[in-house]
C-alpha cells in the first residue's frame, strides 16, 4: 500500500469522524427535539460515508479483488436515514399538536 | 413487461446488490444473482404498486451529482452552526407547494430534502400536495422554497416526466 493511499484512507476516516462527532454535538446542544433530528440525519450522509470509502478504498487495496459491501451499506443507510428522520417529526408533531406545545 | 420481467429495474437491481454483497467473489454467486433477480420480483410483484413508465437517465446522473454536491456543501454549513452560538440559529417549519401527483416521486423528493442536511422533511400532506420542511436555519423562507423546487423537484418531474 502506498503512502499515498494511506494518506487518502487517513483523511476520509478523519472526515467521517468529525462530522459523526458534529453531530453528537449538534445532539447534546441544540434546544428542541426538531433541531435535535437534524444532527442524526446529517451524520450518517456524510460521517459514514466518508468512513465507508475509507473502508472500500482499504479492503479493496489490501484484500483480493474489490471490496463491494460499503457501496450497499452506503446505500441502505441513504434510503432509510430519511424513513426514520420522517417517522420521528411526524410522531414527534402528533404528539405535540395533542398536548397544545 | 414480460411476465418474466415485471420489474426490470428492480431485478438489476437485486442482481448488483447480491453482486455487491459477496464482492464478486464467485461464479456460483452470479448464478444466485440471476436466480434471485428473476425469482424476487415474480414473487413480490402484488406488493408494487404502479411505478413510472419512463425513466430518462442522464438527467437522473446529474441529479445525482448536485445532490451529492449538496450534501457535501450543506455538511459543512451545518458544522458551523452547530459550532457557533446556538441562539443565532433560527429554526421554521417551512411548507414547499409541490407541482406534482405522484406518491413515489413524492417520496425520493423528501427523502432528497432529507438527506440534504439542514432540511428534514417531515410529511406530504396529500389533500393538498404540500411537502413539510423543518429547516434548521431559515433567513428567507421563500428562497429556500424556491431552491428546492429548481434544484431538486424540477429535475424530479423531468426525469419521470410528471
Amino acid at each position: 500500500m502506498s503512502i499515498w493511499v494511506e494518506y487518502l484512507i487517513s483523511f476520509l476516516i478523519l472526515v467521517g469522524a468529525g462530522f459523526t462527532l458534529l453531530g453528537s454535538i449538534g445532539l447534546a446542544r441544540l434546544p428542541d427535539f426538531f433541531m435535535r433530528v437534524h444532527g442524526p440525519t446529517k451524520t450518517t450522509t456524510l460521517g459514514v460515508g466518508a468512513m465507508v470509502m475509507a473502508s472500500a478504498i482499504y479492503f479493496t487495496v489490501t484484500g483480493d479483488g474489490v471490496s463491494l459491501h460499503e457501496v450497499v451499506a452506503t446505500v441502505f443507510l441513504f434510503i432509510t436515514a430519511p424513513v426514520s428522520a420522517h417517522l420521528l417529526t411526524k410522531a414527534a408533531l402528533h404528539i405535540a399538536s395533542r398536548v397544545g406545545k | 413487461m414480460s411476465r418474466l420481467l415485471p420489474h426490470p429495474a428492480l431485478s438489476v437491481a437485486i442482481f448488483l446488490v447480491w453482486i455487491a454483497l459477496n464482492n464478486a467473489s464467485s461464479s456460483g454467486h452470479f448464478i444466485l444473482a440471476f436466480i434471485l433477480a428473476i425469482g424476487l420480483p415474480v414473487l413480490t410483484q402484488r406488493f408494487w404498486p404502479e411505478r413510472p413508465e419512463k425513466v430518462k437517465l442522464l438527467p437522473a446522473i446529474r441529479l445525482f451529482g448536485v445532490v451529492l454536491w449538496d450534501i457535501l456543501l450543506a455538511s459543512i454549513g451545518v458544522a458551523k452552526l452547530v459550532l457557533g452560538p446556538i441562539d443565532r440559529v433560527k429554526p421554521a417549519f417551512v411548507e414547499v407547494p409541490l407541482d406534482m401527483q405522484d406518491p413515489f416521486v413524492g417520496t425520493l423528493l423528501a427523502s432528497i430534502v432529507s438527506l440534504t442536511p439542514g432540511t428534514v422533511s417531515i410529511d406530504i400532506d396529500r389533500s393538498r400536495w404540500v411537502l413539510q420542511v423543518h429547516a434548521l436555519n431559515v433567513d428567507d423562507a421563500e428562497t429556500l422554497i424556491k431552491s428546492i423546487k429548481t434544484r431538486y423537484e424540477k429535475p424530479l418531474k423531468e426525469i419521470f416526466s410528471c
